[in-house]
């Protein structure tokens, strides 16, 4: 409204200066730590609590750490230069003298390059999936083939000359991957129906049928969905075939996931303009046509940030198996520290678990938050 | 809209002759940050007296007539309201808030309660008024405003010239010596903008002591004792509206109006 | 509308013609007829099929079906039990019964404290003061972020290094910390007690009643009589008083050390008091951010209008504030609850006796698989939902009436 040009032509005298009272950091301090007593008081405590829990953080993990321990003659290592600081300083050397086996698990030693190379893949499948830049159809190839070949790396196959690693031997971070993505993958397609389901107004039963699939998973711990695959699974198979324990974790896992990604699809479905639907009735277009080219598209962009959140608490959740005999990250790391030589550093082993699951987490979240604010500002309405 | 339309009869001034003043701002300045939004602001309001402030986007408006009723804090100079001077003394706060009525450009009604509790809440609870006397109060005010059917409505029931009304009617519902008005009617269609602007210029009549941010040229033509022009935190002209539109003296004033001209 | 029977312009109002199925298919209604047919055979097929299949395999393992194991003896032993129980004479009923119910101790107690707890770190996360809200946020960003079980296994884990019984810490009177679990001073159990928690019973039911009668008394004169003198009397001096007309009583139950063990005051279990607290920071983390996205959620506006009509600032908060933010608040809220109580079933990887960990057991020691998940599922099923119906009656309460 207001010109530049006008704005120019007027005279303005000088800004005055602010009273000191208004700016600088003194002013800061003052309104923002010491604005009352109950202010001041609270600052004080927060202060003194952050600086000693600060310094004795450092003193416990830097200054009286151990960070590696000598070996016996048969590679054996000796943990008693951890013993003696116990309870003054950390034991990094616990990680440094397991950390394959927290990260890969049983997997046969000379074969983890297989595995880490599969989190490299996974790393790469998230950024390129990150990037609203590809957000089209092929992405959907891109992730079958990554994802396949992640099997393929995994397992092995004579034929190509690899090694082959049967599952039972798989473990770690990888498994932990392995779990949490494919349940998503798997769980997508079948939560996009179950929403269509739940919705549909001209069919009833199936509707009936998908509101009882989502309120009944919805409504048990995950634990309990484990728990029936474990014990239950087998019953349900023709006597003489049967799953392994980590096929029947991960379709446990996608059952779980579908319910609830179905609800997240529900919530893109409902925030779609009915105008939409109704222009596309109008284009005489078909209900498969309808929903394939106008309503998912749009549904299905609204939906990621929730889509994300929800991803989150899968990675958490995958932690889970472990009840069920299944060495995922977590549970790799606890049977480090089974180890007798390593028996007692179970804390420097969970937190170096809480930092990975944690730079994973807060990574999500982070670009979620991030893709939310960019969705709202790009919202025209 | 033409500025120099006088055919519109006037309200009779209700200015009073040697009362004191009910507003009295002095040399105030205000500070975001770094940032001074008032410069040494300085007007003197009578009571019965009625201001419209104009003046272009960002310039000091809202932040003005929020200091009046210390919604903001001013950092220097003096404002006394209805002979109290605004300082962070808590009592006096309460005092003058009882005494001024504000109303906003975004209604700020409470979605949860209805028109009626909406106008009789804060008499109950301020003025401790018995509950039938506050509704037989509010049923007055929003018959004057010419809602009264809507009054066990919720606001999100109402169409936003009725909820303009409706806060219009709550300030009054408090008994106010002097109302605020923060552009009430800028986020209005055309057609609601009348009735609004109608329900002000009756309050008007009334002798009430208002202070108006619009830019309702007709209205300020009509109603203003006095139009004070603001621009960059500082009062640049002040004068009857009928001079300040006819004969601007400084070219920001000119160029505002031109600008507000061309805008309609 | 009355005289619409009357005029002869308007027939007698008619139903809207029932549309007949064509059988075509092109008629949208077999359509959808035919695909319901589908689906819904497709999936009876494969539950017809499953049930085969079991039905066969419990055959062949001779395993009966049926909740007969119930009135067996159980030979589970039980470390807390709120109820008498002896193992292999008490029946699978009866632990199953101590299942649920230590689900509901550690639930109703972990969501009373998550609430408390996230509510005090959403409202410091609005602070005007810089420390204390970095640091809240620095809380809620960290604990959402790693599993609940990783802080579970953390916690039980400090549990149990604590020293053992003889050293066990003794951070004040009456408090021991040692790897047996925590001990806590206890009052002994008199009849001066009993009267004084009945005063304080009658004391809320009059002290309710008085401020009923304040409102009224409000909304007559327009001066609400004082409630918090009358409120101190009924709920502080009156129950006091009783107490003290009773004998006043009092002897604390402080736990002692005596040999190898401590005698006196209760116990929380290393597992029950990792799994509470590892259950309540995990949820108030996420309490927090609905706590204070509600808060948030009532715009500026509101505080500045009620501020520019005069009213206090307590009365703005329990008037215009609250009431908003709880529209916002209690639906996320009920599902945090739900998500706490699931996430109780985490118990069974520490050790704590809860439903999943009872039924596990007994699914292992009877080889009642299917009975045992349903057991859970039925149990969980039953919180779920009973938490869902009273969420849609607080939704539907509460809904703002929009146009
Ligand atoms: N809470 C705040 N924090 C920082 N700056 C603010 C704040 N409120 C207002 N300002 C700034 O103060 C200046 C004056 O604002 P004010 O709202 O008083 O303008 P106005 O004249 O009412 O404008 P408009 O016609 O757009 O309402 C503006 O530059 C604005 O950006
Ligand atoms: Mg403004």
């Amino acid at each position: 409204m207001a010109d530049i040009a006008a704005e120019a032509a007027v005279p303005f005298a000088a800004r005055q200066r602010p009273p000191a009272a208004v700016v600088g950091p003194a002013a800061w301090a003052r309104t923002n730590l010491f604005g009352s007593w109950w202010s001041t008081a609270l600052t004080l405590l927060i202060g003194y609590l952050a600086l000693r829990f600060a310094w004795g953080f450092v003193s416990w993990g830097l200054v009286h750490a151990v960070w590696s321990v000598p070996h016996n003659d048969a590679g054996q290592p000796n943990s008693a230069p951890c013993r003696a600081v116990i309870g003054i300083g950390a034991c990094w050397a616990v990680i440094s003298d397991k950390y394959r086996f927290i990260l890969f698990g049983f997997y046969p030693y000379d074969e983890q390059w297989r595995p880490l190379v599969c989190i490299a893949l996974f790393l790469g499948l998230y950024g390129v999936s990150a990037n609203r830049r590809f957000w089209r159809r092929e992405l959907g190839l891109v992730w079958i083939a990554v994802l396949a070949l992640i099997m393929l790396l995994m397992h092995g196959s004579a034929t190509l000359g690899m090694t082959v690693v049967t599952d039972d031997r798989w473990g770690g971070l990888p498994l932990t991957l392995i779990l949490a993505t494919f349940g998503l993958a798997l769980a997508f397609p079948l939560a996009v129906m179950v929403a269509l389901g739940r919705r549909s107004r001209t069919m009833p039963a199936v509707r009936l049928l998908c509101v009882v699939y989502v309120e009944l998973i919805r409504g048990v711990p995950l634990i309990s969905l484990l728990f029936m695959s474990s014990v239950m699974f087998p019953l349900f198979m023709p006597q003489g075939v049967n799953f392994d324990n980590l096929l029947r974790a991960q379709v446990a896992i996608i059952l779980f996931a579908a319910a609830y990604l179905a609800e997240v699809v529900r919530g893109g479905l409902q925030a779609l303009p009915k105008g939409q639907y109704e222009a596309a009735d109008a284009l005489g277009l078909s209900y498969g046509r309808k929903t394939r080219l106008i309503v998912l598209p749009q549904a299905l962009r609204i939906v990621i940030p929730p889509l994300v959140n929800t991803f989150i608490g899968f990675f958490k959740d995958t932690s889970l198996v472990l009840i069920i005999g299944i060495y995922d990250l977590l549970q790799s790391g606890r049977a480090a520290v089974d180890d007798p030589v390593w028996q007692g550093f179970g804390n420097e082993v969970y937190i170096l678990l809480a930092a990975i699951y944690f730079c994973f987490c807060f990574a999500m979240s982070k670009y979620s938050r991030g893709l939310e604010r960019g969705f709202s500002r790009s919202r025209v309405r | 809209m033409s500025v120099t339309a006088d055919a519109i009869p006037e309200v009779q001034s209700a200015v009073k002759a040697g009362a004191a003043p009910a507003i009295v701002l002095e040399k105030v300045s205000k500070w975001y940050g770094s940032m001074q939004v008032l410069r040494d602001i300085t007007l003197t309001i009578a009571q019965g007296e009625r201001i419209v402030i104009c003046g272009p986007s960002g310039s000091g408006k809202s932040t003005t007539i929020r200091c009046i009723n210390r919604l903001e804090s001013h950092q220097e100079g003096r404002i006394v309201v209805d002979g109290t001077e605004l300082t962070d003394d808590l009592r006096a706060l309460d005092t003058i808030r009882r005494e001024v009525g504000m109303v906003f450009q975004s209604f700020n009604l409470f979605p949860h309660l209805t028109i009626l509790e909406n106008c009789t809440l804060a008499p109950i609870w301020v003025r401790k008024m018995p509950k039938a006397e506050a509704e037989e109060l509010a049923m007055d005010y929003l018959r004057r405003v010419k809602i009264p059917e809507q009054a066990k409505k919720y606001p999100g029931q109402l169409s936003g010239g009725q909820q303009q009304r409706v806060a219009i009617a709550r300030a009054l519902c408090m008994k106010p010596k002097i109302m605020l008005f923060d552009e009430p009617t800028s986020a209005l269609d055309p057609e609601m903008i009348k009735e609004v602007l109608d329900t002000m210029i009756g309050l008007a009549e009334t002798g009430m002591t208002m202070v108006c941010v619009t830019h309702e040229m007709g209205f300020a033509q009509k109603v203003a004792d006095r139009v004070v022009f603001m621009d960059r935190g500082e009062i640049v002209e002040s004068g009857t509206p009928a001079r300040m539109f006819n004969d601007p003296q400084t070219d920001r004033l000119k160029l505002f109006l031109s600008q507000i001209l061309r805008g309609h | 509308m009355s005289g619409t029977a009357a005029d002869p312009r308007y027939a007698a109002p008619r139903a809207a013609p029932r549309r007949r199925m064509r059988l075509s298919w092109s008629d949208p209604l077999l359509r959808n007829l035919f695909w319901q047919v589908v689906v819904i055979g497709g999936v009876v097929l494969l539950v017809w099929y499953l049930v085969g299949n079991t039905s066969r395999n419990l055959q062949a393992r001779h395993i009966a079906t049926g909740f007969r194991f119930l009135t067996q003896s159980a030979a589970i032993p039980i470390g807390e039990s709120p109820i008498p129980y002896t193992p292999s004479v008490s029946t699978y009923g009866r632990a199953l019964l101590i299942g649920i119910l230590n689900t509901l101790r550690v639930s109703v107690i972990g969501v009373v404290l998550a609430t408390v707890l996230g509510t005090l770190i959403g409202i410091g996360r609005l602070s005007k003061n810089f420390l204390l809200a970095k640091f809240t946020a620095l809380y809620v960003e960290v604990l959402r972020d790693i599993p609940v079980l990783l802080q579970l296994f953390f916690w039980y884990g400090l549990l149990q290094h604590l020293p053992g019984t003889r050293q066990a810490l003794h951070p004040i009177a009456g408090v021991f910390l040692s790897n047996r679990g925590i001990k806590l001073p206890w009052v002994d159990w008199e009849r001066g007690d009993t009267g004084a928690v009945v005063a304080f019973v009658l004391g809320a039911v009059l002290t309710w009643l008085w401020s009923r009668r304040a409102a009224a008394r409000q909304a007559r004169t327009g001066v609400r009589p004082a409630t918090w003198p009358v409120a101190l009397l009924l709920l502080v001096v009156f129950p006091v008083a009783v107490w003290a007309a009773l004998g006043a009583p009092f002897s604390l139950d402080v736990p002692a050390l005596h040999g190898f063990n401590f005698q006196g005051g209760i116990t929380l279990s290393p597992e029950f008091a990792a799994l509470l607290v590892g259950l309540v920071i995990y949820t108030s983390s996420y309490i927090a951010e609905i706590v204070r996205s509600g808060i948030e959620a009532v715009a500026q506006g509101q505080w500045e209008a009620a501020f520019a009509l005069g009213l206090p600032h307590g009365i703005v908060l329990r008037q215009i504030v609250l009431p908003q933010a709880l529209r916002v608040i209690v639906p996320p809220m009920t599902s945090q609850y739900l998500n706490l109580i699931k996430n109780s079933s985490l118990a069974v990887a520490i050790g704590y006796q809860d439903i999943v960990s009872i039924a596990g057991t007994t699914l292992n020691q009877t080889g009642q698989a299917i009975e045992g998940v349903a057991i859970i599922m039925a149990v969980y099923l039953t919180f779920s939902l009973s938490i869902s119906a009273f969420m849609n009656w607080y939704n539907a309460h509460i809904a703002l009436v929009e146009r």
